[in-house]
C-alpha cells in the first residue's frame, strides 16, 4: 500500500487515555490548516477512541494503518486554525 | 392519632414511614433524572423548613426528603406543587421512569432518552399493578442507566448500513467496533450481523459518514435487582418506532396484570407461568 505523505508526526503510545487524545490534540494545534499529522497509537482503547474524538474536533481523517507491531498510525488532515 | 393513619395511601403518595414514629421520608418524582433549578430550590426550602435540612438521593435517580412530620404532610405537598415538584410513588405500581442523558447531551447516545422517559412516565406512572414495576431508559450500549435491572429496560441502538461508494477505506470503523463485527473483505468493509450489537460506534467514528444508523430500542424484560437478582432478557429484535415500543410495553404490563399474583415481581411471574405465553403476546404486539 502506498505510504501517505505527512508533515508532522507524533507518538502517543507513551500516554494512556485521555492523555492520548490531549497529546494528539496539542500536536494538531501546532499544525497549519491542510497539513497532515501522522499519529502513532496503541491498539485497544486508543485506536477505538482517538479517531472518533479527532473527528468530533472537526479534523479530517484520511487513514488508519496497522503497523503490525501492536500499534496503528492515524493520518489526519488539520481543518480550521 | 396513629390509629387513623392510612399508611397505604401515604405510601402511594410517596410518603414512606420512617423508623422514627410520626416521621415520613417523602419520595419525589424525578423523571429521567432531570430537575429544574427552580425544582431544586423548592426541594431545598422544604427540606430546611419541614425536614432536617438534607435530602437523600435514591438509587433510581429519586430524591427523598426525610423527617417530614405527619401533621405537615398537606402543607409540604402544597409547597412542593408550587415549585413544580411532584411526589413519587411507592408500593405496587409503576415507578418513576429513569433515564441517562442520552442523545440530547451525550456524544454516545443513540436515542432521546429523556423524551422517551417523559412519554413513558406520562403513559404509565402510578399505574396500579400486582407489584412494583420499573422502567429504565439508557441511550446506548455503554448502559450508564443499567437497563437490564428494570422490569422493562430500554437501550438505544442503531441498525447500521455502510454506503460502500462513500467509504474512503480508512479502516477506522474496523477498529472502533468492539464486537469484532467489521472486517475488510475484497477491499470492502463487511459486517457480521451476528456479532453486531447495534452500538453505533462505526457510525460515530466514520470520518466521511459512510455509515448510516437507524436508531431503535433494544428492550429487556424481567430484570430484578433486590433480594434476588436477574438480568432482564431481550426477547425481540431491535424496535424502530415508538408506536411499536408502546404496543410491546402495553403487552408486557398487560401480561403482568393478567397473570401475576399479588406481591409477585414480573420475573417471578414469567418463571411461574412460563415464558412461552409471554413471548407469544409480545411477538404479536411487535408484529402489530
Ligand atoms: C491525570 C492527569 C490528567 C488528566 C486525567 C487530564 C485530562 C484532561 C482532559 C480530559 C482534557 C480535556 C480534553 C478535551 O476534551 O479537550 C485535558 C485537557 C488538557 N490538559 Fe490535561 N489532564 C491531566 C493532566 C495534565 C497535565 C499534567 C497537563 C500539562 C502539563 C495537561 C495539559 C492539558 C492541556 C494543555 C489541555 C488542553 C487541551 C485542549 O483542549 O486544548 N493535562 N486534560
Ligand atoms: S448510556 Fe450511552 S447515551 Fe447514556 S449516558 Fe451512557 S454513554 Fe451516554
Ligand atoms: S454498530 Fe457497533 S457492533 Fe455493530 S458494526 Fe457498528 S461498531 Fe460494530
Ligand atoms: S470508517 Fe467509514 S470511511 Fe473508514 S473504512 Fe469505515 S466506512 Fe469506510
Amino acid at each position: 500500500m502506498a505510504e501517505i505523505s505527512f508533515d508532522e508526526q507524533v507518538d502517543i503510545t507513551d500516554k494512556v487515555c485521555p492523555l492520548t487524545f490531549v497529546k494528539a490534540k496539542v500536536s494538531l494545534e501546532e499544525l497549519d490548516e491542510g497539513q497532515i499529522l501522522a499519529i502513532r497509537m496503541n491498539d485497544g482503547e486508543p485506536v477505538q477512541n482517538v479517531p472518533r474524538s479527532i473527528k468530533e474536533e472537526g479534523h479530517q481523517i484520511l487513514k488508519l494503518e496497522d503497523n503490525e507491531d501492536g500499534t496503528y498510525t492515524l493520518y489526519v488532515k488539520k481543518v480550521g486554525d | 392519632m396513629a390509629g387513623t393513619i392510612d399508611y397505604a395511601a401515604l405510601k402511594k403518595g410517596g410518603f414512606m414511614r420512617q423508623k422514627q414514629k410520626g416521621y415520613f421520608s417523602l419520595r419525589l418524582q424525578v423523571v429521567g433524572g432531570n430537575l429544574t433549578a427552580e425544582n431544586i430550590k423548592t426541594v431545598s426550602e422544604v427540606a430546611e423548613k419541614y425536614g432536617h435540612g438534607y435530602v437523600h438521593m435514591t438509587s433510581r435517580q429519586g430524591i427523598e426528603i426525610p423527617f417530614i412530620r405527619f401533621e405537615d404532610i398537606e402543607e409540604v405537598r402544597a409547597e412542593l406543587a408550587k415549585g413544580g415538584v411532584n411526589p413519587g410513588v411507592c408500593g405496587p405500581r409503576v415507578r418513576t421512569v429513569t433515564a441517562c442523558q442520552g442523545s440530547d447531551v451525550c456524544p454516545s447516545g443513540c436515542i432521546d432518552t429523556y423524551g422517551l422517559a417523559k412519554d413513558l412516565n406520562e403513559h404509565y406512572f402510578g399505574r396500579e399493578l400486582p407489584h412494583k414495576f420499573k422502567f429504565g431508559v439508557t441511550g446506548c450500549q455503554n448502559n450508564c442507566l443499567k437497563a437490564e435491572e428494570n422490569d422493562l429496560g430500554i437501550k438505544g441502538g442503531m441498525e447500521v448500513t455502510c454506503d460502500h461508494d462513500a467509504c474512503i477505506h480508512c479502516n477506522v470503523c474496523v477498529k472502533a467496533c468492539r464486537e469484532g463485527a467489521l472486517s475488510v473483505q475484497d477491499g470492502q468493509i463487511a459486517i457480521d450481523r451476528d456479532k453486531c450489537n447495534f452500538c453505533g460506534r462505526c457510525v460515530k467514528s466514520c470520518p466521511v459518514d459512510a455509515w448510516h444508523g437507524e436508531s431503535g430500542y433494544i428492550v429487556s424484560f424481567g430484570g430484578l435487582f433486590g433480594n434476588h437478582i436477574y438480568k432482564g432478557e431481550t426477547l425481540l429484535p431491535i424496535i424502530k418506532d415508538k408506536e411499536t415500543l408502546f404496543r410491546v410495553a402495553d403487552a408486557a404490563i398487560g401480561f403482568f396484570e393478567d397473570f401475576a399474583n399479588p406481591g409477585e415481581r414480573f420475573r417471578l411471574t414469567l418463571q411461574r407461568v412460563g415464558e412461552e405465553e409471554f413471548r407469544k403476546r409480545i411477538q404479536e404486539a411487535y408484529n402489530g
